[in-house]
């Protein structure tokens, strides 16, 4: 067909290419017979519904009332295709163009390494999964568990390497009144005690695995020398319930390790930490009124990794999904139009000095430029309409924050609400943004084969 | 220099690949386990619509002697089709129950199962003019939309008196419409329960709450003993819909309840907030809701409390114990007990579900039928088998396999008239029945952050008049 389009062009308005003798009547109604089941086919399958699409469009949901331009109209002021549409826009800034430049930098390494024909397998490789195990594949990786999901797993092992965790997380007073949170964190006693006294300390909400193997029992601590204050600190709640608050019963566990500071003024004049029995002793104190403090280090909560799925960070995440999925598609389209430059080119740049970024930069990349641009219009088209990874990788919390067009497109219609008209008029309006897209491509094409 | 970094990024992704398929690969559910007598037939994989609880393996003698209860006419060469969403196990107990039927009567019943989609099956039969006798509808809103086609028969007195005999009035007026009685409730589900880790709850000393406030006591007490109470599955919307429902059903009460299902009160109302603010005293707390919840759903909620332990307690309904038999070691009756949803208001309420049997035809043999279906007899012999709560006050309880699809079952019948269907079911889809819009939206937000009760409000109206078109 497309040899036809270029071999009559040059004839132009009416007079016959020279070459070809005019086509015989009969000729021509063959033509037309055989061309009939293809153009019924598009007929059907593709002109129909686009034209289908835009008539139902100008409906409202039960598709009797013509509304004109009404769902046109909805999609600019509604708050979710809002949200859709910023979504899209995202998509198309960064994932081309990040898939683009990856793509590039695996095709320009793969062709100097020597296990060049591996790597090129294995970058290719999530090309050969559909969109939705892909999707399902990366919803584990980005799980908020860390025995599950692969990103946590590694950012929090990283950050446990620079800092552990606190002994008791989420342990608290029994008492908030007695003992409230600090301004710098943690907690410290609302009144001031004096030397010589006696402190107790009930802590509640301690993980049963932040207890020693087989703790001790609490103790009460005996009568200080007159230079220091003592206490216990101890997990004020007996299996089984039962035991008064604030009081050490018989089978309350005792909290060994647990740092106790006093405060004058607010500053750490001494430091404790408690011993198995959860006894402490704060020595060397003048007299005066002294706070007790815990501090926060002591019951910080453990590092829960990044919340990758999350209405802030979903979409960059849903992006990394696509780009793993199809650098390696550029890679290969990119790495065939490496191979068709000409090597004189670069081997003359060389000779004249050039180092090899300014080769790439100035010979290689310029001479790529078409097959680059054609990658970049293909993954446009391609990620305008992406529906899949973000369908299936977005948790319902976050399914609003992730939403896209074709998303948007699909819950409109089929997954609730039932308004194929206002369905019909994201799709018309996904059609208009992907056009223009698609003439760049059709006009390309006609260029090369000319 | 640039070999190596290709190697390296090369080695980096071939190590990303494993441990993806590591992980994919350790989430095979366990095996069924039998060990209380119940084995899972079926794991909700989105929770919603199944039904079906515990089925006991202990099965005693299908049929019950024939003859009780309603008397069944002669019916000799009479056919008849029923049609039902049940498949497997579900679709074998329920063709005993219509075997029963045959042998009393001499007709002859052929079972067709639509799979999980019953609608588009129905539909063009109906319209085709060739329905089934007899069809099991899910929802109560298909039998208003089938009532409103005047696709169905209203049922004959003969059935009414059984009904009247045998149900609650609340069942009677879910098969009503426009003042026709339509529809016989055969199958119901309880979402009125809350599941807990024996083990955790006894270490904390707690016994199952039964008021509200004894609920939120007790979950403060398990967060004292080091046991985060809750684990909510705020990704799956639909689960908090139900936690709203069963708070404002107890709450608001049960005529309150309905004119909210119907939008007839806005949900700015003070009862509405009432109900949030409640549901604030758990979601809101300090420490009650399991970290990540946003990101949890429905099965993995489950499984939190009872492999992974991070949470002492779950709300969902009964088909919760699907999930624990098919997907932990934990044992449903030993490690996992239930508990009914606590009295928020003066009067615990029951939210559920179940399937309606509705006749296409009006014929003596379908309303014969009809009859069986709402009497006693015919529940009792799939009660036996397991996997099945009925709604019929006078099936004997005694006959349940076991202490959990019992207590199920007897707090949906203690309920009476306190029962309501699930209310996000009742609503408009684009309000009740999507993820990521309407009600699940809005209560994934309030659970985000459950001290905006008035934005939240103010949102759920915005959204439910847009779909209710009101």
């Amino acid at each position: 067909m497309s040899q036809t389009a270029t071999q009559v062009r040059p004839g132009g308005g009416g007079t016959p290419a020279r070459t070809r003798r005019p086509p015989a009547r009969e000729g021509r109604w063959l033509a037309w017979l055989f061309l009939a089941p293809a153009g019924v086919v598009l007929l059907a399958l593709v002109l129909w519904p686009i034209v289908y699409s835009v008539w139902r469009s100008l409906f409202d949901r039960s598709g009797r009332a013509f509304i004109g331009l009404g769902n046109y109209q909805r999609i600019f002021t509604d708050a979710d295709t809002f949200t859709a549409l910023k979504n899209n826009l995202i998509w198309v800034l960064v994932a081309p163009a990040l898939v683009t430049v990856l793509g590039l930098i695996f095709a320009v390494l793969t062709e100097r390494v020597r296990w060049g024909t591996a790597f090129k397998l294995i970058v290719f490789m999530p090309m050969a999964i559909s969109f939705l195990a892909a999707g399902i594949i990366f919803r584990v990786v980005y799980d908020q568990d860390p025995d599950r999901g692969v990103a946590n797993a590694v950012v929090t092992g990283v950050h446990d390497v620079f800092s552990s965790s606190a002994q008791y997380p989420g342990a608290r007073p029994r008492d908030a009144d007695a003992l409230p949170p600090a301004a710098a964190g943690g907690y410290a006693t609302a009144d001031t005690v004096e030397p010589g006294s006696t402190v107790p300390l009930p802590l509640v909400g301690v993980e049963g695995d932040a207890l020693p193997e087989d703790p001790s029992a609490a103790q009460a601590a005996g009568e200080p020398a007159a230079d220091a204050i003592t206490g216990t600190v101890w997990f004020d709640f007996a299996r089984g319930g039962g035991g008064a608050p604030g009081e050490i019963d018989d089978n309350e566990s005792a909290l060994p390790g647990v740092v106790v500071q006093a405060l004058r003024d607010g500053e750490v004049v001494a430091e404790a930490t408690t011993d198995d029995q959860g006894l402490f002793v704060l020595e060397g104190l003048d007299p005066g009124g002294y706070q007790l403090a815990l501090p926060a280090g002591n019951f910080a909560q453990p590092f829960r990794g990044v919340s990758w799925l999350g209405p802030d960070l979903v979409t960059p995440a849903i992006i990394v999904a696509y780009v793993w999925m199809w650098a390696g598609f550029a890679m290969v389209l990119i790495g065939a139009g490496l191979a068709a430059i000409p090597r004189d080119a670069l081997e003359a740049a060389r000779i004249d000095g050039a180092n090899e970024w300014q080769v790439f930069r100035l010979i290689t990349v310029p001479l790529l430029a078409p097959v680059l641009t054609v990658v970049l219009v293909t993954m446009i088209i391609n990620v305008l309409k992406i529906f899949d990874l973000v369908y299936i990788i977005a948790p319902g919390s976050s399914a609003q924050a992730a939403n896209v067009i074709a998303v948007q497109m699909w819950s409109v219609s089929f997954g609730g609400a039932q308004d194929f008209g206002l369905g019909s008029a994201l799709g018309v309006f996904l059609f208009l943004l992907v056009l223009p897209a698609m003439l760049f491509n059709i006009r390309r094409f006609r260029q090369e084969q000319q | 220099m640039k070999r190596s970094v290709g190697i390296a990024t090369a080695t980096a992704l071939v190590l990303a690949l494993t441990a993806c398929g590591g992980d994919t690969g350790t989430d095979t559910p366990a095996e069924d386990v039998g060990d209380n007598g119940s084995t899972v037939d079926e794991t909700p994989a989105d929770g919603g619509e199944s039904t079906g609880a515990t089925d006991g393996s202990e099965a005693t003698e299908g049929g019950t002697a024939g003859g009780e209860g309603a008397a069944l006419p002669d019916l000799s060469g009479e056919e008849l089709e029923v049609a039902a969403v049940w498949t497997g196990t579900e679709q074998e107990r329920f063709t005993m129950v219509l075997d029963s039927f045959e042998e009393q009567t001499g007709a002859t019943v052929q079972y067709t199962s639509t799979g999980d989609d019953i609608a588009p099956v129905l539909t063009p039969r109906v319209e085709g003019g060739n329905p089934p006798d007899v069809a099991f509808l899910p929802q109560p809103g298909l039998l208003n939309e089938f009532a409103g086609r005047d696709a169905l028969k209203p049922l004959t007195e003969d059935v009414e008196a059984t009904i009247d005999a045998n149900y609650a009035p609340v069942w009677k007026d879910l098969g009503t419409v426009d003042g026709d009685l339509y529809g016989v409730w055969f199958k119901a589900a309880n979402k009125s329960t809350i599941w807990y880790d024996v083990e955790a709850l006894d270490a904390a000393g707690v016994t199952p709450p039964e008021t509200w406030d004894d609920l939120v006591t007790a979950s403060q007490t398990v967060s004292d003993s080091g046991v985060t109470p809750w684990s909510v599955a705020g990704a799956d919307g639909w689960t908090l819909t139900d936690w709203f429902e069963n708070v404002y059903l107890s709450q608001a009460g049960p005529d309150m309840y309905d004119q909210l299902t119907n939008h007839e009160i806005p949900w700015t109302d003070p009862s509405v907030e009432e109900a949030l603010n409640t549901l604030a005293e758990i979601w809101g707390a300090d420490g009650f809701v399991a970290e990540g919840a946003l990101q949890t759903d429905f099965p993995t909620s489950v499984t939190r409390v009872f492999s992974s332990g991070d949470a002492a307690m779950v709300y969902e309904g009964d088909f919760v114990a699907g999930v624990i038999g098919g997907e932990t070691e934990a044992v449903v009756g030993e490690d996992a007990n239930f508990f009914p949803f606590p009295a928020v208001g003066e009067a615990p309420a029951v939210v559920g579900g179940g399937d309606v049997a509705v006749a296409f035809t009006d014929t003596e043999a379908t309303m014969a039928l009809m009859s069986y279906l709402a009497s006693p007899e015919a529940a009792e012999i799939w009660v036996a088998e397991g996997g099945f709560t009925s709604p019929n006050k006078s099936v004997d309880t005694a006959l349940y396999p076991d202490d959990i699809s019992r207590g199920i079952a007897e707090g949906l019948i203690a309920a009476g008239d306190a029962f309501r269907f699930d209310m996000s079911d009742q609503m408009p889809s684009a309000f009740g029945g999507t993820p990521g819009q309407g009600m699940w939206q809005d209560l994934t937000d309030f659970l985000a952050d459950p001290s905006d009760v008035q934005g939240v409000m103010d949102s759920l109206e915005a959204n439910a008049s847009k779909a209710y078109g009101r």
